[in-house]
């Protein structure tokens, strides 16, 4: 969990950067939840992608969950490093295992704070 | 609806004291995973795994006339086992579909151990005491009683010399020497801390391995003194690496490959089912009916790449005409692509014909070959 994070209630994080691109990722919980990752299925750089909507695919050796996007915007780049080793979802959920960078015009209202999220998962 | 609890086994405790996650597996609750269910299924194949499989069903029959009555109401000949061994058969529908893929034990001339998976371990024990009543033979239901714990790869005959037959092991009538020269699908019976002990060497993996039955209230023990002997060789190992397992050694899982509408034979299981050696049983008038030339059959998958085709994927040939669908499918964590074992249209059931699984709308290449994916060395 870390603080400057913004959540949705489908588990992914968004970390605004300081040149504005939104950073999305799983949650650590979801993470866990999934158990090993090993396959991602990311939108390509380019593609429009809108809150709540289905952007992608992730899957673990036990089940394959839709990913949804927390956000609306445009994909500016893609995490090739978790495409070629979805484990780092597992080991570095908020760091290298990030999976997509958004440029985007506003925040949804919806997004939780890491407290609320915690609150959240534990409900 | 009502929610019903889920059962525990005698071991809950000391899986939350590892950290595992939990399932709910037939209504249990079950160790899905540890940690990692990949770093568990490696530890399997390259040392060794401990699992809790105490939700599975034990179901004794004792009498005169216990072999008589298995040989009625399961598909194999029983009464030709010899004690001290152990087969695996089916208990079948008068349709000749399958109720349950079972293990069953000989103990002694006039007992025997039938084990169930947990799902249907009611049902069968409900349908060999109705199969039984015309035979001097008792069926009695030890599964609430009764614990599982396998030891599982190529380090478990170490893990269990080291761990049962030094001084204080509490375990009598059972020596190095049975381990050692246990055979597959044979067992030894002693006892652990004065109770019933049985050791068998099956399981549910491709790998060599053990299966020790203790009473309910020693599992903890017996758990725990497999621990400490197995070290850094010991996995404690959850029901998702189970599963990945037995699907790399080609193994069928009740509900997914084996099932009241699935004939023994399209399962590749006809060998199973004693025609020829015995005389009536239940489920003989149906298999010998039935026409199996245009029912699907049991294939083994393999595509490259690292995206699965999963269960209920559906599969086509290459002219785009729907020819069956997986029944289970997973990233094989040994081999490294993905495979598969589905019911395909007996007329694509060649090892090497090209096929098409729809994975979730995409088109993934895939090819026929012989089960197991995996055999050990």
């Amino acid at each position: 969990m870390t603080a400057e994070l913004l959540y949705s209630k489908d588990h992914e994080w968004v970390r605004v950067d300081s040149d504005g691109v939104a950073v999305v990722g799983v949650t650590d919980y979801a993470a866990e939840q999934l158990g090993d990752v090993v396959y991602v299925d990311l939108p390509e750089a380019g593609a429009d992608i809108s809150a709540g909507t289905e952007m992608g695919e992730i899957e673990s050796t036990k089940s394959v969950s839709d990913l949804f996007s927390p956000i609306d915007g445009t994909v500016t780049e893609v995490n090739q490093a978790v495409v070629d080793a979805p484990e780092l979802v597992n080991s570095s959920p908020f760091d290298e295992g990030w999976l997509v960078k958004v440029s985007f015009a506003a925040l949804p209202e919806d997004l939780l704070s890491a407290e609320d999220y915690t609150a959240f998962t534990q409900s | 609806m009502v929610e019903q609890a889920l059962r525990s086994t005698m071991l809950e405790t000391v899986h939350e004291s590892l950290g595992a996650t939990f399932t709910d597996f037939a209504g249990w609750r079950m160790p899905v995973r540890y940690d990692s269910d990949l770093a568990e299924h490696a530890a399997v194949r390259e040392r060794a795994g401990l699992f809790d499989l105490s939700h599975m069903g034990e179901i004794h029959l004792r009498g005169p006339q216990a072999a008589d009555a298995l040989d009625h109401a399961l598909a194999g000949k029983l009464s030709a086992m010899s004690v001290g061994r152990a087969k695996y058969s089916l208990l079948l529908t008068q349709d000749g579909g399958v109720i349950d893929d079972v293990i069953t034990y000989r103990l002694a001339e006039d007992h025997f151990i039938v084990v169930a998976n947990a799902s249907n371990a009611e049902v069968d024990a409900q349908e060999l005491t109705t199969r039984a009543a015309g035979f001097d033979a008792e069926v009695d239901d030890a599964s609430d009683r009764t614990a599982l714990i396998a030891v599982q790869g190529p380090a478990s005959e170490e893990i269990l010399l080291r761990a049962l037959t030094t001084g204080d092991s509490g375990v009598e009538g059972i020596g190095a020497e049975d381990l050692r020269e246990m055979k597959n699908y044979r067992f030894a019976e002693g006892t652990y801390r004065g109770e019933q002990l049985l050791i068998a060497r099956t399981g549910y993996t491709g790998e060599d391995g053990f299966e020790l039955y203790v009473p309910d209230e020693l599992a903890a023990v017996l758990w725990e003194q497999l621990t400490v002997a197995g070290g850094e060789d010991l996995t404690p190992c959850g029901l998702a690496c189970r599963d990945t397992l037995r699907l790399e050694a080609g193994m069928p899982l009740y509900g997914h490959e084996l099932g009241r509408d699935l004939y023994p034979a399209q399962s590749g299981m006809a060998r199973v089912v004693a025609l020829t050696s015995k005389g009536d049983f239940v489920g003989r008038e149906g298999v010998e009916a039935a026409d199996l030339s245009d029912r699907p059959v049991l294939v083994g998958l393999v595509a490259e790449g690292r995206r699965a085709a999963r269960a209920d994927a559906k599969v086509r040939d290459t002219e785009g005409r729907e020819v069956g669908a997986i029944t289970s499918g997973v990233l094989s964590p040994t081999l490294g692509h993905p495979i598969a074992m589905a019911f395909v249209r007996p007329t694509v059931t060649e090892v090497g014909t090209e096929l098409i699984a729809d994975v979730r709308g995409k088109d993934l290449p895939v090819r026929v070959v012989a089960l197991p994916f995996y055999s050990r060395a």
